[in-house]
């Protein structure tokens, strides 16, 4: 059996860390279902444990002028419950799992699990959240699309610890996030997209200030062009039906969708395309009339 | 290999010698007989095994043992000893909300963790905090209905802290 570390400050945790090769553990709710064996018996990990959801230097969340941090052992419920984070952000994570799963798993282990369909992801790809990865000797500060590099892949390296997330909150008017799942709770998605954009009215029309659109569970990493993007920023809201059939073509360059026991490629891809329409029209085009 | 761990379990100091990744449901059932929390799953995914840590509603079968220390845990046979208990039981034999009974110590604690935070649900606001608590026999009508029925009757209940 492994040795299991619950080290009582971050400090001491990455002491740990520096000296040997170990598995973090924070939340459990996704190692100790993928590490368990039967019924009565005790989880079985190839390294040594450390502990880390308890760490107080991970469970802060701050709200200073628009940036936002948010520790990486905040558990989603503290987040969701937390009235300095906006609604857009909490949107997602009231959508995972099930309120007593949502009381264990942390934001950092979401991140860190780095699953392709790992829903607090397109809405920090999309808040382009950066990553302060801690070690025993410094910090360095990572921008989350650079950080997941595959399924399931990151760069975290051995004696690091994930200890904070950094969101810079932009300007927001009108957001769109939908989770498609077999079922409404406790379910993985099959496609998430999230949308939000930031648009001035001005007379009779709307400028497009500012706009992020992410989908999850449509490739390998969260998708997200900038190509897309800029050709909708600065426009105002009525040109979007002539952007629209450029705007669909970039994504759909992109999106490379599994077939696999929860849904297949075809399904994912439609159904990707009709939610990113449906935000382009719902959202975007119709701010131009409010 | 094992680590001495305390913590608060029904009200009362516990301190127990058990391996640090050994599961809350494990401890519960086998080292400490107390097997009205159920397992279903195994995975997260039924709540049978749901137990309130710190007030709030958590599964049993995703928690280690080292992550006890220093919490307060209340399983269904301690929160039976509750005003409150007795009034969720008298609601849910009302409404007819039980059927086989093995989700019925989840529900309880799930029912529990709602109208401590929220003590006039919505039948929406009930069935997003039963989410997580599956009843194979499908009775949810009826357990959503207790729920309600526990809410309106409940008076001052869930305004006054439990003592647990």
């Amino acid at each position: 059996m492994v040795t299991t570390y619950r080290p009582i400050t971050l400090r001491e945790a990455l002491e740990i860390r520096s000296q040997a090769r170990t598995i973090l553990l924070a939340g459990g709710s996704d190692l100790m279902v993928r590490q368990r064996v039967w019924s009565g018996t005790i989880p079985q990990f190839s390294n040594p444990v450390v502990l880390i959801s308890h760490l107080k230097e991970l469970q802060e969340i701050s709200l200073t002028e628009n940036i936002l941090q948010i520790g990486a052992g905040c558990t989603l419920a503290q987040i969701i419950n937390d009235p300095g984070v906006p609604a857009y952000l909490k949107l997602p994570l009231s959508q995972m799992a099930t309120p007593a799963i949502r009381n264990l798993g942390t934001i950092g282990g979401n991140i860190c699990n780095s699953s392709p369909a790992g829903d607090t992801l397109p809405m920090l790809y999309a808040l382009d959240a950066r990553l302060t990865l801690q070690s025993k000797e410094s910090a360095r500060s990572v921008d989350i699309a650079e950080f997941i590099t595959g399924p399931g892949h990151n760069s975290l390296q051995s004696d690091e610890i994930l200890s904070q997330i950094t969101v810079t909150l932009p300007g927001c008017s009108r957001y769109f996030y939908r989770k498609v799942g077999a079922r409404q709770a406790m379910c993985i998605s099959k496609l998430s997209f999230f949308g939000l954009a930031d648009t001035l009215t001005e007379e009779n029309d709307s400028l497009i200030r500012d706009v992020r659109i992410a989908f999850g569970a449509a490739a390998p990493t969260v998708i997200r062009s900038r190509e897309a993007e800029n050709l909708l920023k600065g426009r105002r809201c009525s040109r979007v039906p002539q952007l629209r059939g450029d705007i669909l073509a970039c994504y759909e360059r992109l999106l490379s969708p599994l077939d696999d026991l929860r849904s297949s490629k075809e399904y994912r891809r439609t159904v990707a395309l009709n939610l990113l329409d449906n935000f382009l029209t719902n959202d975007l085009q119709r701010s131009c009339v409010e | 290999m094992s680590d001495t761990i305390n913590f608060r379990l029904n009200g009362e100091a516990v301190r127990l010698t058990v391996p640090p990744l050994k599961r809350l449901v494990d401890i519960l059932r086998d080292d400490l007989n107390l097997t009205g929390t159920k397992e279903g799953c195994g995975e997260g995914q039924c709540g049978a095994c749901s137990v309130l840590v710190d007030g709030r509603l958590a599964n049993s079968c995703l928690i280690p043992a080292a992550l006890l220390a220093g919490r307060s845990i209340v399983t269904i046979e301690g929160y039976r000893n509750s005003a409150r208990f007795d009034h969720l039981k008298a609601c849910f034999e009302k409404a007819g909300a039980l059927q086989c009974g093995f989700c019925t110590p989840g529900m309880i604690l799930a029912a529990e963790a709602l109208l401590c935070q929220n003590p006039k649900p919505t039948q929406a606001d009930v069935r997003v905090a039963l989410a997580g608590n599956l009843c194979r026999c499908t009775g949810y009508n009826m357990i959503v209905e207790a729920v309600l029925l526990a809410a309106r009757e409940g008076g001052k209940l869930w305004s006054q802290p439990t003592g647990l």
